[in-house]
């Protein structure tokens, strides 16, 4: 196969990532991101209504005359559903959701709740706290395991990688106003996985290459590295991009988030392993000797 | 790497036949018994209401303070030492005792084998902490005492919830213990919650007290309003009977009102209370309070001796058979608030399965067809691998009965997108060896070999990111994280045995052939 000069671009591209991650950081900073009802509190919920009668203005409307505070509406898949979310939760009151139903199909019509969601404000930072946790306790273990295994040259290119890609992942939901329920933490800690998982692939190598040729500049490595591995790089994240997009078109609206932050996350991870993790080494002149002082000290 | 002794090739068989049947068996009627089980459904597949109830245990710790409090006065007077001034405040008991007893009181207090102050010694702790100032003592509750506290009230809480929730018969309720105030409910099948939530959200403080004759609030005496709001009344603070001494309650009719009614039976100790109370109480009304709501007061027209007898209070059908449920289940220790609730219907939890599926299906497809095109023959080997990759994780999310929830399918599909990985790694390794390699089987031998730590490392890192999200995640994300991470082990399993078992058999036969990959 022809090689590929990726190490042309490591410093236009480092600028562009750079771009990314302070736009991101300002987005996160100064917009922040829409929180649903699991990290907030309140409640949510799906409907079905029956064909003619109702849509998203006069669905809003009959809400707004309920009192229940911030009230948003929105199309779910079909035509027919919608989810409506607002800031009121009472689900001591048995009848809370039922009188909501009932002023409902006064004014438009037959609905039907297909599903319900009342997050208590004790819960919801509750569950906010324990997913930044878990986040925090995933970059945690990945730098652990690396730090380990690997020269602390490689630990950080890796960890620079994969703050990288939850950031800007972070960022597109934030400009775009997506919601972060329980299901995007879940995305973000796979994310956390697959990028370490691809940035070690091209380490290995590269650190297997560092062995064989004392001769060879790190800057040149990398990119044999990068162009040794870069089948199994395309193939495999073909193939996880195929299962993502299948999730994203065909599993339902539920699913969407989840799988549109795990196909953003496959994305900049194959980027960032090429991008963020191989200039690391470059700029920390990462050489054989790196290696064998650590094997020697080992 | 690729010498198999025959033992291997045939246990490696047999465990993957094994537990693919598990898959197989939720798909058919299997009639052994060991084979039988199937996974479960979460609740955003089956359809069910998820609720997460916390204890109120403001008006327990008072309860227990003020009955510490007469057990206090019982035993200083006991042992002769006077103490008096006894106040409830801000969660804790203050007293004075008389100066000459001080050090005794202290003593009492501090006594590893204190009657009074219990000393737990695996716990170091006593039941109360003390403060002593001049004359004056001041007990609040330890760290442990309010846990012990606390155990003992959501014991007899859970205790009281599935006996209510056993009763309105909901399919295979799940009732379970979270942390030290919290009662986790799930419900599979139920889309509306309404009745259950208005059942456990009841304390169910079931009481009869006599109306007092006076119009004014006094010592004695608390106004209390009716049930539906109508009107107020001076009750009487003595408690007659309380909803302890009920035996059992049913609703039924009342043949001369034709009213709805609860009647109720009394233990012995509850009739005999009751007898004397009615036979006395003649001609005065008797207030039947719930919650500190009057339900209705009726009359005492003669002594009722029997035990039994009726709570009148304009009931439907529904609300009576409501009411006879919580009195027969008794009252729980505190208030219950709910303080999160998730419900699905059981249609959307049936498209959701639906989607999950279609997506599986054509996310399945998509990959085959690309690992065929990519690779031909060891595509085909690859795809083997991750077929039987897919029975043997369904095979044992079912050996262990684990619970299937929409982004626990999410899992299973990202696991056959990812699963390739480890099969690519090998056969890319394998590629580059050959070019420098002639004999093939060297070649294909030190590609797995050589392949092998990036392998580890890269499913490892996957791994961490599965345990973390299953210890800290709840409901369906920790229905992802068990698929995301048993799906890795059947993974490794699928490529480095089934895999690597069918490329050594042809690798063997066709040694000789040029470009073999």
């Amino acid at each position: 196969m022809k090689t590929i000069y990726f190490n042309k671009f490591y410093k236009s591209f480092n600028i562009l990532s750079g771009i990314l991650i302070i736009a991101s950081l300002v987005f996160l900073v100064f917009k922040g991101l829409n929180f649903g009802v699991d990290f907030k509190g309140g409640t949510l919920i799906e409907l079905r209504t029956d064909k003619s009668s109702a849509n998203i203005t006069k669905i809003r409307d009959s809400f707004n005359q309920m009192n229940l505070g911030d009230v948003s509406v929105k199309n779910f898949g079909n035509e027919t559903d919608f989810v409506v979310k607002f800031e009121k939760q009472n689900s001591n009151d048995p009848k809370f959701i039922e009188e909501i139903k009932t002023k409902l199909s006064n004014s438009i019509g037959t609905v039907d709740f297909r599903r319900v969601e009342n997050v208590g404000p004790k819960v919801s930072a509750e569950l906010l706290r324990s997913g930044v946790i878990a986040i925090a306790l995933s970059l945690a273990a990945m730098l652990l395991y690396i730090w380990i295994r690997f020269e602390w040259q490689f630990s950080l290119g890796a960890i620079l990688a994969l703050f990288h890609d939850v950031i800007i992942t972070l960022g597109v939901f934030s400009v775009f106003s997506l919601e972060i329920n329980l299901s995007i933490v879940a995305a973000v800690l796979t994310i956390v996985g697959y990028s370490m998982n691809d940035t070690v692939v091209i380490f290995d190598r590269v650190r297997e290459n560092l062995r064989k040729y004392a001769d060879i500049k790190i800057f040149e490595l990398t990119n044999i590295s990068i162009n040794e591995t870069l089948s199994r790089t395309i193939i495999t994240s073909v193939t996880t991009l195929l299962a993502l997009l299948s999730i994203f078109i065909f599993g339902g609206e539920i699913l969407k988030g989840f799988s549109l932050a795990m196909i953003l996350g496959v994305i900049f991870g194959t980027y960032s392993s090429i991008y963020i993790a191989n200039p690391v080494l470059v700029s920390l002149k990462v050489s054989q000797r790196t290696i064998v002082k650590e094997e020697k000290n080992n | 790497m690729l010498y198999f002794s025959k033992l291997r090739v045939f246990s490696v068989l047999i465990f993957t036949l094994i537990i693919s049947y598990f898959t197989i068996s939720n798909f058919t009627k299997v009639d052994d018994e060991f084979f039988s089980k199937n996974i479960k459904l979460g609740l955003d597949l089956q359809g069910g209401s998820y609720l997460l109830l916390e204890i109120d245990n403001e008006p327990v710790i008072t309860q227990r303070l003020q009955s510490k409090v007469l057990e206090f006065k019982k035993f200083f007077k006991d042992k002769d030492i006077k103490v008096r001034n006894f106040v409830i405040e801000d969660k804790s008991i203050i007293f004075d005792v008389e100066n000459s007893k001080i050090e005794d009181v202290k003593s009492q207090l501090d006594d590893d084998k204190s009657e009074i102050n219990p000393y737990f010694q695996q716990y170091k702790s006593h039941q109360f902490n003390f403060e002593n100032m001049d004359t004056s003592f001041k007990l609040e509750f330890s760290d442990y005492g309010l846990v012990l506290l606390k155990n003992s009230s959501l014991d007899q809480a859970i205790e009281i919830v599935r006996r209510r929730v056993d009763e309105v018969g909901t399919n295979e309720p799940n009732i379970l213990k979270r942390g030290n105030d919290r009662i986790l409910v799930e419900l599979p099948g139920l889309d509306d919650p309404g009745r259950i939530k208005s059942l456990l959200g009841k304390t169910a403080n079931l009481t009869f007290q006599f109306i007092s004759s006076s119009s004014e609030e006094s010592f004695g005496t608390e106004k209390l309003s009716f049930e539906d709001g109508s009107s107020e009344a001076i009750v009487s603070k003595r408690i007659v009977l309380s909803g302890d001494n009920l035996m059992d309650a049913k609703p039924t009719m009342n043949n001369q009102t034709n009213e709805t009614v609860v009647s109720f039976s009394l233990d012995r100790v509850g009739a005999k209370k009751f007898g004397k109370a009615t036979s006395n109480g003649v001609g005065k009304r008797l207030a039947i309070v719930l919650d500190g709501k009057i339900i209705s007061a009726p009359e005492v027209r003669e002594p009722i001796i029997g035990g039994n007898g009726q709570i009148s209070g304009n009931f439907t059908f529904q609300s009576a058979t409501d009411l006879a449920l919580l009195l027969r289940s008794g009252a729980l220790p505190a208030p219950l608030n709910i303080i999160e609730e998730r419900t699905v219907g059981p249609d959307l939890g049936k498209d959701s399965i639906n989607a999950g599926i279609m997506s599986l299906i054509i996310g399945f497809i998509l990959v085959v067809a690309f690992m065929f095109y990519k690779y031909r023959f060891f595509g085909l080997i690859a795809n083997l691998a991750l077929i039987s990759n897919l029975f043997l994780l369904v095979g044992i999310l079912t050996l262990f009965e684990a619970t299937l929830t929409l982004p626990g399918i999410a899992g299973i599909i990202l696991t056959v997108g990812m699963a390739v990985d480890a099969n690519v790694l090998i056969f890319e390794r394998i590629k580059e060896e050959l070019k420098n390699e002639n004999n093939s089987i060297v070649a294909f031998d030190s590609g797995y070999t050589k392949s092998r730590t990036t392998i580890l490392d890269a499913n490892i890192t996957t791994l961490i990111a599965a345990v973390i999200l299953f210890f800290m995640g709840s409901g369906p994300i920790k229905g992802f994280s068990i698929t995301l991470g048993v799906g890795i082990l059947t993974t490794l399993f699928s490529v480095y045995f089934i895999a690597r078992l069918i490329t050594a058999y042809y690798v063997i036969k066709n040694k000789h052939k040029e470009k073999l990959i």
